[in-house]
């Protein structure tokens, strides 16, 4: 065989391959839609229960004194919900997708910054004797 | 590629829930609590940064998200800056209803467009992310319109009284069942846009009745109650699109919520389903009778030249405040007071109940905003037992926390409640604008005894009156 034919039976060959790679490329994609999406659910689950045991004890060891910050510390937080809006508003999906999307960025924004604005202004009062 | 798969996406939510946790951790503490809150903002600016640099956003959308959070945050900042701090519990019960709409719309785009959070396609949704969204849904919308009312409650755009008809917890049992009814429909259809919005309405519906027939001043458990709602439909969004900083958050914030309901309740001697069910305090006003009832009896009437004189010569006072100092934004004339009074030598305290106002720790943040410093303001079980050492309870704008019969009088609605034993003191100087009974309606026996004296006037400007006269 010459180098030229040799040269053009592995295009060839690179050719099939590059089609066999395709055609696993378009199962692969096919089979990860009907695939549980992320991690499966019982995962998520026991970070869930985790997170609630966290909480119940962190939440115990707040001083009564601050309970009104902590309502409005956890406001400000419960409104990470934005990273949804956000991926709701910014990947590809109609308008219908990016109109409800852009209204909750906007919504857990107000609460974002107002939260968090307004637990620094009340934690800033409480203030120890002077001695 | 699916988001959720990312590492370096998962691991940067994975920071922000720890922030998150650290941020509450810090609330122990007055000191520390401060260090927390910078934390938790941190943690948002990673979440939501991490989100930003997802591989597949497009450049326009993200135009929209900075629009969306440049309005928003401008909006909230000037909320926060402008708020007066005895307007403290709307603006916590308005915010409460955001969170609930946000959830609302989040589901609403996860519908619309399932392909972004990887959970199928339009009108063929996996099973659980329906059952995750519906969940999110019914709970956001509940969230918004409760909200929504507690905050019309509180802002006195409506009255705060109880709104009762026949057949209420009937109606809201069956509505409840409808709405499971509907949601095992929407999952079956795979995501009917039609079913969706049907459910919307319902819970939106419902979060009007369960709110209405409770009471203003059982406002603590309720805002504390949709601060867990608004935290587990955070959650169930969190589950919908597999986000565990939304997942974690919305545990956290839950639990917050429910642990506030029942310290609240506690404080009360009330179960929550009592509290939930809502009317009281309007059949015991009506047993109590009218206020000439207490005609028979005599009370002393004091003046604010009285009371200086009596807490002058005292060395020991405690200072119990309730929603009538609020009311009254009495706050920076009562740390006046306690100024005068500790530098002629008289050693000040404050007592606060749980329940007192009608936020949790609602009293802490008013006597902190007239530079209270707060190592002289204490909780019921620290406090209660040096009622006994006091030589005068200075008593302004508080009614029911204080009342014996909580103690002593089986019959009584508010029996068990854990009380501030203000009647142990040598004197107690009550700040009362009349001899109406408090929020659960009942007399109050202590006006009547000999070692009461009633100081009748606005709670301000009695304040400021025995001010004057510690002056002179």
């Amino acid at each position: 065989m010459t180098p030229a034919q040799l040269a053009d039976q592995a295009a060839a060959l690179a050719h099939k391959a590059t089609i066999l790679a395709q055609n696993a490329a378009g199962f692969a994609a096919q089979a990860a839609a009907h695939a549980p999406h992320g991690a499966p659910l019982i995962d998520l689950f026991a970070i869930f229960v985790m997170a609630v045991f966290v909480g119940y004890y962190v939440i115990w060891s707040v001083t009564p004194a601050l309970h009104s910050p902590l309502l409005a510390v956890t406001n400000a937080i419960s409104s990470v919900i934005i990273v949804g809006a956000m991926l709701a508003t910014g990947l590809k999906g109609g308008y219908a997708a990016h109109a409800f999307g852009f209204i909750a960025v906007l919504l857990a924004s107000v609460n974002i910054v107002g939260g968090f604005l307004v637990t620094q202004r009340m934690l800033a009062m409480f203030k120890k004797k002077a001695k | 590629m699916n988001y959720a798969t990312d590492p370096g996406i998962t691991l940067a939510y994975l920071v922000a829930a720890v922030l998150f946790i650290l941020a509450l951790r810090g609330l122990s503490h007055p000191e520390t609590a401060r260090r927390g809150n910078l934390l938790g903002m941190a943690g948002m600016a990673i979440a939501a940064l991490a989100t930003l640099a997802h591989p597949a956003m497009l450049l326009s959308g993200v135009g929209l998200i900075v629009l969306g959070v440049v309005l928003g945050g401008a909006i909230g900042a000037v909320v926060a800056r402008r708020v007066n701090m005895t307007a403290l519990p709307q603006l916590v019960a308005a915010f409460h209803s955001l969170v609930g709409l946000a959830a609302v719309f989040v589901a609403a785009s996860a519908l619309n467009a399932p392909q972004s959070f990887g959970i199928g396609t339009p009108g063929h949704l996996h099973l659980e992310s329906l059952i995750e969204m519906s969940l999110g849904l019914s709970i956001g919308a509940v969230t918004f319109t409760g909200a929504v009312i507690a905050f019309a409650k509180l802002q006195a755009l409506m009255s705060g009284a109880p709104i009762n008809f026949p057949g209420q917890h009937k109606l809201n049992l069956g509505l409840g069942i409808l709405l499971v009814v509907l949601i095992i429909a929407f999952v079956a259809s795979g995501g009917s846009q039609v079913l969706f919005w049907i459910i919307a309405a319902l819970a939106l519906a419902l979060g009007v009745l369960l709110i209405i027939p409770i009471g203003g001043a059982d406002m603590p458990v309720v805002i504390s109650m949709l601060n867990s709602y608004s935290g587990w439909a955070a959650a169930g969004i969190g589950f919908t699109i597999s986000n565990i900083a939304l997942i974690v958050t919305g545990a956290l914030v839950g639990s917050s919520g429910a642990i506030l309901s029942y310290i609240m309740c506690k404080g009360m001697n009330r179960s929550i389903i009592n509290v939930l069910l809502g009317g009281f305090g309007t059949d015991a006003a009506a047993a109590a009778g009218p206020a000439g009832a207490a005609g028979d009896k005599a009370v002393k009437i004091g003046s604010a030249e009285d009371a200086s004189f009596i807490m002058s010569n005292a060395s020991k006072v405690i200072i119990v405040p309730g929603y009538g100092m609020a009311v009254a934004q009495a706050q920076h004339a009562v740390r006046e007071m306690s100024d005068l009074l500790k530098g002629a030598g008289v050693e000040v305290k404050y007592a606060i109940h749980p329940v007192a106002g009608r936020m949790p720790g609602h009293m802490n943040v008013l006597l902190a905003e007239a530079q209270v410093p707060y190592d002289e303001v204490f909780e019921l079980e620290e406090i209660n037992n040096e009622f006994s050492t006091a030589d005068v309870v200075y008593v302004i704008g508080a009614n029911d926390v204080t009342n014996p019969a909580a103690k002593t009088n089986s019959a009584s609605p508010i029996y068990g409640m854990p009380i501030l034993e203000v009647d142990k003191a040598k004197t107690v100087l009550f700040v009362k604008r009349s001899m109406a009974s408090g929020y659960a309606g009942v007399d109050n026996e202590l006006f009547f005894r000999d070692n009461t004296m009633m100081l009748f006037g606005d709670a301000k400007k009695m304040t400021e009156e025995i001010v004057q006269s510690l002056g002179k």
